[in-house]
């Protein structure tokens, strides 16, 4: 359900009697994985005390911020039925273009370093929309081809550049490294960037005509062409869009890490997906808000920081990550089932 | 002479290996209902998606308000004011129906392109309030009938103040009162200086609403005339280009011994206590509109989607049907509507389609005997007459017709004697349609029991030895040969 329908549908809804309570609570996915979230939390916390004290919390928000920013762009992707799993790779080579740039360069304040990680990432988000959608080859190809090309590219740009050698600590300006943890009327920097992120894309995805069409072409691809929207158009932005989103955080990463490194994000897109799968994005396209790709966000960012307290394998993590991902799914599908079944019925037939 | 606001001149349009129209001339008049009439597959569709800029046209020009227009896609001819109402339903099923209703030209501020989404929920019920409509903006889709979704689609047109408005079939769908409803709308737009093309092959749709009718048989325009310069016959004569009864040769057979039987077959959702009795060497015709539910039953039948409940007997005995493979092993046969996605796989060879359903008959020491598939393969194209070099050759490259023969031979090949056949001549030129009817009234005189899904009247009629006729997921009624009237089976299938 889309988020601008929750706050005026809650108020046609108690007047449509016919809407058996289960329509109802299928249209509150969100509020599914907030109470999900919460019972999490509440576990996490019994066992073990490190948990809900504030440094903690700081460093959940920090961890998932990026990821958060990230799972944005893919949502768009997803929602017009693609899918991009190049965003890892692009965080590294963006990061890394950038980190090469600013290190002999004190001077550049972290914002306009920011930026310039957001025009590089706009590039590689380019050229994955351009084979998309010009080239028309399948977006899990092309994204698997340019994941490798644009990892590949970082380890070519940091071997001509800096002999192979990380970028580190020290080659960076003080307020560089410092930058997402610095605050803003007592707000990490990083959490600010996040937020106003949130509040541009929520905009621009439920209120605004370009935000509606993306909907439209992941729901009925045909119908959006016969209702004469630019399909083309339409598909190829929301992977210029992950490829910005994908650089921002890519030099907010080199920040966060305080060092660039060629394998950075490696896998990084696995945990994008599942944060959107999570948050009930539709696979199949079509569906989904925003609202619960931040709930997403935040249960793997919180998941994974409860599974380093109570020190589980890397290998645990991967496999429960992967559980989480089939367990979404399958609820959806039941859920959808459910809907479909109990709307068909009203038909009385 | 009124004015015409759109007119088309010489026009053809080739896709590959068919051409699907021919040098064909059409003018629209400046409040007029223009209605388009012609067969199945005779070209209307895709001379409406000429004139919205859906399809380009291979020669010819398109004239709107006195100027050469060329639509490079549908977008060009939208912001002209040419609206149209397709016969596949073009709905965002993620979506509510005011967005589905106004995507693409949602009321929305200058700056930010941020939509009005009171706007946007108070035009919609307005719209939905002069169709008379209780459908709410804030739907889903999911939850709409059929002749609801039409009524969305009429809205969305409605909704761009079109001057020209192309509907698709719109009344196939809908029931006797909720096409008056269609027509009074119609009326209502003529009267505001609309011009509409009415494309239908309802007879009493067109004498009930056009001003003039154009025909197209087999691509060609046959002829435009006025409605009140024409009879029935006329109409029909225009259509197909030959008196309808020797179209259907359906041959005397014997009627022999129950086959299958069906018993109260229901599926929450899609049908409902459905029963029949079809025995060998008959014809039981299944007619309804789009979405009655027949295909379903069918599927049901053959274990693709089986039922909540019901029985069904096989010569006598009672089985369950849970999955196709149990279906195939009782001899029965589905060759399902849309021959390009669900009768055949299109990379696969001749050969492979052929024996895909008994590969198991072809293992010889574990291993498949490619030489046996091939004989197998030979003995039921040729059977058939399916055009090809030879059975290596890839379906996909084959034409409509003889992809059609091979999704048929397979089945034969099979020893199916229980076939189910879902509109086996949609989408098919007259000439191959004859030879479809010709082929199945032979498998009918060989002893097969032939259950025949169809949305074409005279086709049924022509061809059933019994009549079944579903509504809304009901049978409503169960005709003879003799007893089934045109009038009759119509009024059932429509009734509410």
């Amino acid at each position: 359900m889309n988020d601008h329908e929750d706050a005026e549908g809650m108020r046609g809804m108690s007047n449509a009697t016919s809407r058996s309570l289960f329509i109802r609570f299928a249209g509150l996915r969100e509020l599914g994985i907030f109470i999900f979230l919460l019972v999490v939390v509440l576990i996490i916390s019994i066992r073990s005390p490190v948990f809900l004290t504030l440094d903690n919390i700081h460093d959940i928000g920090l961890d998932a911020a990026i990821l958060a920013i990230v799972a944005v762009g893919e949502m768009m992707v997803i929602l017009t039925g693609g899918i991009d799993i190049s965003v890892g790779s692009g965080i590294g080579l963006s990061g890394m273009i950038v980190a090469l740039i600013i290190m002999n360069a004190w001077g550049i304040p972290p914002i306009v370093a920011v930026f310039m990680g957001t025009a590089i990432g706009g590039v590689l988000g380019m050229i994955n929309g351009i084979l998309v959608v010009k080239a028309k080859i399948p977006p899990i190809i092309t994204t698997l081809g340019t994941m490798s090309i644009y990892r590949g590219a970082t380890f070519i740009v940091n071997y001509t550049v800096n002999k192979g050698k990380w970028v580190a600590a020290d080659r960076f300006a003080p307020a560089f490294r410092t930058f997402t943890r610095d605050t803003f009327f007592l707000v990490p920097n990083l959490i600010l960037i996040t937020v106003i992120i949130y509040i541009i894309f929520y905009y621009f995805l439920n209120h605004t005509v370009t935000g509606r069409k993306i909907y439209a072409v992941g729901s009925n691809p045909d119908g959006a062409r016969f209702a004469g929207i630019n399909v083309s158009k339409i598909m190829f932005l929301p992977y210029l869009l992950t490829g910005m989103l994908v650089g921002t955080g890519g030099v907010l990463w080199v920040s966060r890490y305080t060092s660039a490194q060629t394998d950075a994000a490696q896998g990084f897109e696995f945990m994008v997906i599942t944060a959107v799968v999570i948050g009930g994005v539709k696979v199949t396209g079509g569906s989904g808000s925003i609202i619960g790709v931040l709930l997403g966000s935040v249960l793997i960012g919180v998941i994974n920081n409860a599974l380093n307290l109570v020190r589980v394998s890397p290998f645990w993590k991967l496999a429960i990550n992967g559980f989480i991902i089939l367990m979404a799914v399958i609820v959806d599908k039941y859920i959808q089932e459910g809907v479909n079944k109990r709307l068909l019925e009203r038909r009385k037939i | 002479m009124a004015e015409c606001i759109l007119e088309l001149k010489d026009i053809t349009k080739q896709f590959p290996g068919v051409t699907a129209l021919r040098n064909v001339d059409f003018d629209l008049h400046r409040g007029e209902v223009h209605a388009l009439v012609g067969e199945n597959g005779a070209g209307k569709s895709t001379l409406a998606k000429i004139i919205t800029g859906v399809l380009q046209p291979t020669e010819g020009t398109i004239y709107y308000e006195g100027s050469p227009v060329v639509w490079e896609n549908p977008r060009h001819s939208i912001a002209r004011g040419i609206a149209a109402i397709y016969q596949e339903p073009a709905i965002f099923p993620d979506l509510n129906v005011a967005e589905n209703i106004y995507m693409g030209h949602q009321p929305h501020g200058s700056v930010a392109r941020n939509i009005n989404w009171r706007q946007l929920y108070k035009n919609t019920n307005q719209l939905l309030e002069t169709l008379k409509s209780n459908i709410k903006a804030k739907d889903k889709i999911v939850g709409l009938s059929i002749a609801e979704r039409q009524l969305v689609e009429i809205a969305k047109a409605l909704s761009i103040n079109a001057k020209v408005v192309i509907m698709d079939e719109p009344t196939s769908a809908l029931s006797i009162s909720e096409s008056e409803e269609l027509f009074a709308i119609v009326e209502e737009l003529k009267a505001k200086g609309t011009s509409i093309i009415f494309i239908s092959h309802r007879i009493e749709d067109i004498f009930r609403v056009a001003d003039r009718v154009t025909a197209l048989r087999d691509g060609y325009h046959v002829g435009t005339k006025a409605i009140d310069q024409v009879n029935l016959n006329d109409l029909i004569q225009m259509m197909v280009g030959r008196t309808v009864q020797n179209l259907f040769p359906k041959l005397d057979t014997e009627i022999g011994e129950e086959n299958l039987r069906v018993e109260h077959l229901s599926k929450k959702g899609k049908f409902k206590d459905v029963s029949f009795c079809l025995r060998s060497g008959e014809i039981l015709g299944f007619y309804g509109l789009v979405g009655a539910g027949r295909t379903e039953v069918a599927k049901a039948v053959f274990g693709m989607d089986p039922a909540d409940s019901g029985k069904i007997f096989v010569r006598g005995q009672e089985h369950s049907i849970p999955h196709p493979q149990k279906a195939i092993d009782l001899g029965i046969a589905y060759v399902p509507e849309n021959k390009d996605e669900e009768g055949i796989i299109l990379n696969m060879d001749i050969t492979s389609n052929i024996t895909l359903p008994i590969l198991k008959d072809f293992i010889k020491t574990g291993l498949l005997d490619r030489a046996a598939e091939e004989a197998t393969a030979e003995q039921y194209s040729k059977k058939l007459d399916v055009k090809a070099s030879s059975v290596k050759q890839k379906v996909i490259s084959l034409s409509g017709g003889n992809k059609q023969k091979v999704s048929l031979a397979k089945w034969l090949a099979s020893r199916a004697r229980i076939i189910l056949f879902d509109e086996p001549t949609k989408g098919i030129d007259v000439g191959a349609k004859a030879s479809v009817h010709k082929f199945i009234s032979e498998l009918a005189a060989d002893g097969y029991a032939i259950l025949m899904i169809s949305s074409e009247l005279p086709e049924i009629m022509g061809m059933s030895d019994n009549i079944l006729v579903m509504h809304e997921g009901i049978v409503k009624g169960n005709f003879t040969r003799s007893e089934g009237s045109q009038e009759k089976i119509l009024a059932t299938a429509l009734a509410d």
